[in-house]
């Protein structure tokens, strides 16, 4: 009896701890937003922040998209051939891309290769107590440190995903026409044809989202970061975990939406 | 927990209060409510006519203009090199032009006398280097006000001693008020014109260093001569020891 009561009692204390977690990281995030409409305007730490941020994750996406493209134009010609369809290579590689892997994988690198250095940078500026000198300097550390992040990442991510689908699309291409012989018109026609604005939009509007997941996650779980060193490593870890789960669980909750 | 209880101190101005005590002992949570970094839980913290216990962020921000701060571990932005370091409270808060900033900037760095060190990144400094520079930004809107953190902490002997005549110099100076926590007996005492001696979260002594040093309180002298057994206890144990050896208690193996 003891041993359920002490289950439910875990159980209860993770819950309140996660859902205290949520909201005040939803608040920390919303009222980092809220800066954005009143003076001083972002500036020159929305520009350093979107080169390292954007600039800097632009090899891995590039990376990621081609041998996503590549691989799904040799797993997706290997299916439809058995149906003999193999003209339908085009499509099926371009909606699953845009549609799906382009924002997904291109999110998840981007948590990894920006993400999580987000998060131990101002884990490490809340250690060495620069978080604590901007405050006695009268400059809110919410604006001056998260927001630029936060932002950064939202303008990027959209953008690297356009350039992931690019660079998938055109590796897909390569593999298919001129390494498996599909017919390069069929191909391009075919492409052309089953892509609509819709499938673009939904593209986009994960990005989008996924975005702004990972600027609010990692920044926020930077800016509570325990002191210590151990405690650095361990937000940093927890902010590569959490937001990749949240990207996965978003994007089944925005595909369900945009079917 | 409690970190600090009772506690009723005045800060004179234009002086230069030192704030000792052990490890542990609460001078750096009180250090934080008097810049109003943290909050207390109950209690009054007058700055300036101002109750920082009550005031709200903007107007914190407002009287933050008058302080500045030396961490203990120096605390400049890393993205940034010396020069914008200094810069950057003046960037933030004056519509002084570039040409003018440059030259406050040299003035303070000239004061502690880092100039020619602009450009260097807060990484490639020294320890001493580094608490110079944090001083120079501290100083950088001329406030009323400084605190230091442990300003001679993790330094060689001749960096601290440094750091202490600087401070000791530019209060005189700039007639600005200094507020140094530190468990640098020597140094505290050495710079101070008002000692507070704080023990257990509580303050056990007030006053001048003279009056500090030739008190008869037995935990002063303890602290001062830096004895390791006396009124504070070596032991911070509070179990018994031979309870202790003959009941083992199982242990967690690394």
């Amino acid at each position: 009896m003891n041993g359920v009561l002490n289950l439910f009692g875990f159980m209860g204390r993770g819950l309140l701890r996660t859902t205290e977690r949520i909201g005040d990281g939803t608040m920390l995030c919303s009222r980092a937003i809220g800066h954005l409409f009143t003076p001083p305007w972002l500036g020159r730490q929305l520009v350093i922040q979107l080169y390292a941020i954007g600039f800097g994750s632009l090899i891995i996406i590039a990376i990621t998209g081609a041998f996503t493209g590549m691989v799904l134009a040799l797993q997706g010609y290997y299916t439809l051939a058995k149906f003999g369809s193999e003209s339908l290579l085009g499509s099926a590689v371009a909606l699953s891309i845009i549609r799906e892997l382009g924002p997904v994988l291109g999110a998840l690198m981007m948590t990894g290769r920006a993400g999580s250095s987000i998060t131990a940078e101002i884990g490490i500026m809340r250690v060495t107590e620069q978080l604590d000198a901007l405050e006695m300097m009268a400059v809110n550390p919410v604006r001056q440190v998260i927001l630029p992040r936060i932002i950064a990442t939202l303008i990027a991510l959209p953008l690297l995903i356009a350039i992931f689908d690019v660079v998938g699309l055109g590796a897909g291409y390569l593999v298919g026409v001129n390494l498996l012989g599909v017919n390069a018109g069929a191909y391009i026609g075919e492409t052309i044809a089953k892509v609509t604005m819709h499938d673009l939009l939904t593209g986009w509007v994960k990005s989008a989202v996924f975005g702004l997941l990972i600027g609010c996650i990692c920044t926020f779980l930077g800016y509570r970061a325990v002191p210590t060193t151990e405690g650095v490593a361990q937000a940093t870890t927890r902010a590569v975990v959490t937001a990749s789960v949240s990207i996965l669980i978003a994007d089944y909750i925005i595909t369900s939406f945009f079917l | 927990m409690i970190a600090l209880n009772g506690v009723s101190i005045a800060i004179p101005e234009q002086a230069t209060t030192v704030i000792m005590g052990g490890s542990g002992s609460g001078k750096t949570t009180l250090l934080r409510l008097i810049s109003g970094l943290d909050r207390p839980n109950s209690g009054c913290v007058w700055f300036d006519g101002s109750n920082l216990a009550e005031i709200s962020r903007r107007q914190l921000f407002t009287l933050r203009m008058k302080m500045g701060m030396v961490f203990q571990y120096s605390a400049l932005l890393n993205s940034l090199n010396v020069e914008e370091n200094i810069a950057f409270p003046l960037h933030e808060h004056s519509k002084l032009t570039d040409s003018v900033i440059h030259t406050i900037v040299t003035m303070k760095l000239e004061q502690v006398g880092l100039r020619g060190f602009e450009q260097l990144m807060p990484s490639e400094l020294s320890g001493g280097m580094a608490k110079r520079a944090a001083f120079a930004r501290a100083l950088a809107m001329d406030p009323k006000v400084v605190f230091f953190d442990e300003p001679t902490s993790g330094l060689d002997p001749i960096s601290a001693g440094v750091i202490t005549t600087l401070i000791q110099s530019l209060t005189e100076l700039t007639r600005m008020t200094s507020v140094v926590v530190t468990h640098d007996v020597h140094a505290g005492l050495s710079i101070a014109d008002h000692v507070i001696l704080m023990w257990q979260g509580e303050v056990i002594a007030a006053g001048s260093p003279d009056s500090i040093r030739g008190s008869d309180d037995a935990r002063i002298q303890q602290f001062i001569e830096g004895r390791a057994d006396g009124p504070i206890p070596f032991s911070r144990s509070n179990t018994n020891y031979l309870d202790d050896l003959l009941n083992p208690r199982p242990t967690v193996a690394a």
